[in-house]
């Protein structure tokens, strides 16, 4: 059993991927991630492990697909404008079917923004991100024992559908140090890594792809591809439900809205409003099911989220015109307050009570 | 009399070069040497996006693809992971000095033990024949119709004048593909280069002047006078670093 430790979100993320075996690291330098890289630096070595300071994140992120290629666990990590750097790796890895971990500790954009945290990539995470059609597998923690928990997850994941797993953090997760337990990974399932790149001894030469210039190939590949996302959204779809039972007013959160929203529900309960979270572990597959059903008993949802809005519009897609759904969202730029939060929520219980 | 065969290592495809191109001799230089060697069950190669895009339907052994530039950082993941396998990229003059000129230049910083094989034929030629960072001055492309003008566009790029200063770069050598006597020549580095890596002893690169008469303008044996009479002065042939 491993001790309780201080830790940062970044730093326990990156102690959770050595717990998980992953023994290669490429990354490059921009805040609010640095922690990880700084991290990997000091302890690759002690565990006869690679890190590589890349020279972007282009090059970072095809070491990764080259190291996956061979069947190793490998991780990168980066933040919203180097992941943007790194969408044409992300598709080449989901196109190669390759396994992987890539981190993204969100900071606010558009362009260059500012480190300030945001949510504001969950679009270009929860769609694929890069071009072609494909997913990735998208997790969202809200703690820092979840985000060392959620990397474990993220290496089974990787390995078990042989495609790349982003874990989505806001910056401020990221950052936030939090007593943690981190254990070794207890393997429960075995991967079958015939497909890696080890020199062709002994069996016909293996080929780490996603060009398919004959007809019928690359249709096949997506068929492939698409059966496998409507197989991993019936398997591996997660949310927390947070005294949604007998809610009648539903809030929709991940990642640091989400914790601050926890602490508004108990607050509000003891006043007697009966409020809810639900908090979406896997941002993709997204638990539309679970959200739908909630309809049956819930009057009105709120989406409370670090962007425009983005994660709303998930929530529509789960509920259609159904309920009313209201939004907080604070953009880039600028930090969250509990005290908005409960602003929003008096007017909409208020206007709730009026329509009663 | 010498019988040449297939060797094992080569797949008895027919490939989708032009006539007269350099890249099937090189592919097959490639594959001799790395059959003489025996290590062809050891060999992990990375190929480019360019004209060699699918080399690895050729080549009979494991291969990955690359996103255009990046075979230097694919290749590095390879060998950081296996460092007793052969690993090398293959890469044309777009890949290697416009898109991928950042992957190359710190690959070969690092020292990385891999081995790049650079086709440089003086043009893009998958996509049409546009000016690469190794057309010579004054030469004709899609994108340079009054020929190359360097005033505006700069000399071609010497890549092995760009490597040479870095320490951990210990093999650099240029080939050509016009007679016997050159292929020999070239396929002689293109051995010392593999072997050097299987001695751990860092980066290595050979560039081969490949001949494109179809983006050239020119028959396959003009194709190969112009290597001789022209080429060869922009980039001249030999063995330029052995450490």
């Amino acid at each position: 059993m491993a001790k309780k430790v201080l830790l940062c979100g970044n730093e326990a993320i990156a102690e959770a991927a050595i717990q998980s075996g992953c023994r290669y690291y490429y990354g490059y330098p921009i805040t609010p991630q640095n922690e990880i890289s700084a991290y990997m630096a000091y302890r690759m070595p002690q565990v006869d492990g690679t890190f590589i300071q890349a020279e972007s994140e282009l090059a970072a992120i095809n070491m990764v697909y080259g190291t996956s290629a061979t069947g190793k666990r490998v991780m990168t990590s980066s933040s919203s404008p180097g992941i943007s750097l790194k969408q044409e790796g992300i598709s080449y890895l989901a196109g190669s079917e390759l396994p992987a971990v890539i981190i993204n500790v969100m900071r606010a954009g558009p362009g260059l923004g500012n480190i300030t945290p945001s949510q504001a990539d969950y679009f270009q995470a929860t769609r694929g991100g890069g071009h072609g059609d494909y997913r990735t597998i998208v997790l969202a923690p809200a703690s820092v024992q979840e985000s060392a928990d959620l990397t474990k997850r993220a290496f089974v994941l990787a390995d078990r559908y042989r495609m790349p797993v982003m874990m989505l953090l806001d910056g401020m997760q990221g950052q936030m140090r939090e007593p943690v337990v981190i254990d070794e990974l207890k393997e429960t399932e075995s991967f079958d890594k015939s497909w890696a790149l080890t020199g062709c001894k002994g069996r016909k030469p293996n080929i780490a792809r996603s060009l398919y210039l004959d007809v019928d190939a690359l249709p096949d590949l997506n068929e492939r591809l698409q059966k496998q996302y409507a197989d991993i959204a019936k398997r591996e779809t997660d949310v927390e439900l947070y005294k949604t039972d007998d809610a009648d007013l539903i809030i929709v959160a991940y990642g640091t809205p989400a914790r601050m929203c926890r602490t508004i529900i108990d607050k509000f309960r003891k006043q007697g409003v009966k409020l809810g979270l639900l908090r979406p572990i896997t941002l993709w597959p997204f638990p539309y099911d679970v959200l739908e059903k909630t309809a049956d008993h819930a009057q009105e949802y709120l989406v409370v989220e670090w962007s425009a809005g983005q994660l709303i519009e998930d929530v529509r897609l789960a509920l259609g015109k159904s309920k009313p759904i209201h939004f907080h969202g604070v953009i880039g730029g600028r930090l969250m307050k509990i005290s908005e939060i409960e602003t929003k929520l008096d007017s909409i219980i208020a206007n709730m009570g009026a329509r009663i | 009399m010498t019988t040449y065969t297939v060797p094992e290592i080569l797949n008895e495809a027919r490939t989708h070069y032009c006539a007269g191109c350099g890249h099937g001799i090189l592919h097959r230089l490639v594959a001799e040497v790395i059959d003489e060697m025996g290590q062809r069950e050891s060999a992990i190669g990375v190929a480019p996006v360019g004209c060699a895009v699918i080399a690895y339907e050729y080549l009979n052994f494991d291969m990955s693809e690359a996103a255009h530039g990046r075979a230097p950082a694919v290749a590095t993941g390879i060998k950081r992971s296996l460092p007793d396998r052969l690993v090398f990229t293959y890469q044309g003059d777009g890949d290697l000095l416009a898109i991928g000129c950042t992957e190359l230049v710190h690959a070969a910083n690092r020292g990385e033990n891999i081995t790049i094989f650079f086709a440089n034929n003086n043009v893009y030629g998958m996509t049409g024949g546009q000016m690469a960072p190794t057309t010579l001055d004054g030469q004709k492309t899609l994108t340079t119709p009054y020929g190359r003008d360097p005033k505006d566009v700069g000399h071609p790029i010497d890549a092995i004048k760009l490597l040479q200063n870095f320490d951990n770069v210990v093999y650099l050598a240029r080939g050509i593909l016009t007679s016997p006597k050159e292929i020999m020549k070239t396929k002689r580095y293109i051995r010392q280069a593999l072997e050097i890596q299987q001695q751990g002893k860092g980066f290595s690169m050979v560039e081969v002047i490949s001949q494109c008469p179809t983006y050239w303008r020119m028959t396959p044996v003009n194709a190969l006078k112009h290597i001789e009479e022209t080429v060869i002065n922009q980039f001249p042939t030999g063995i330029f670093k052995e450490l």
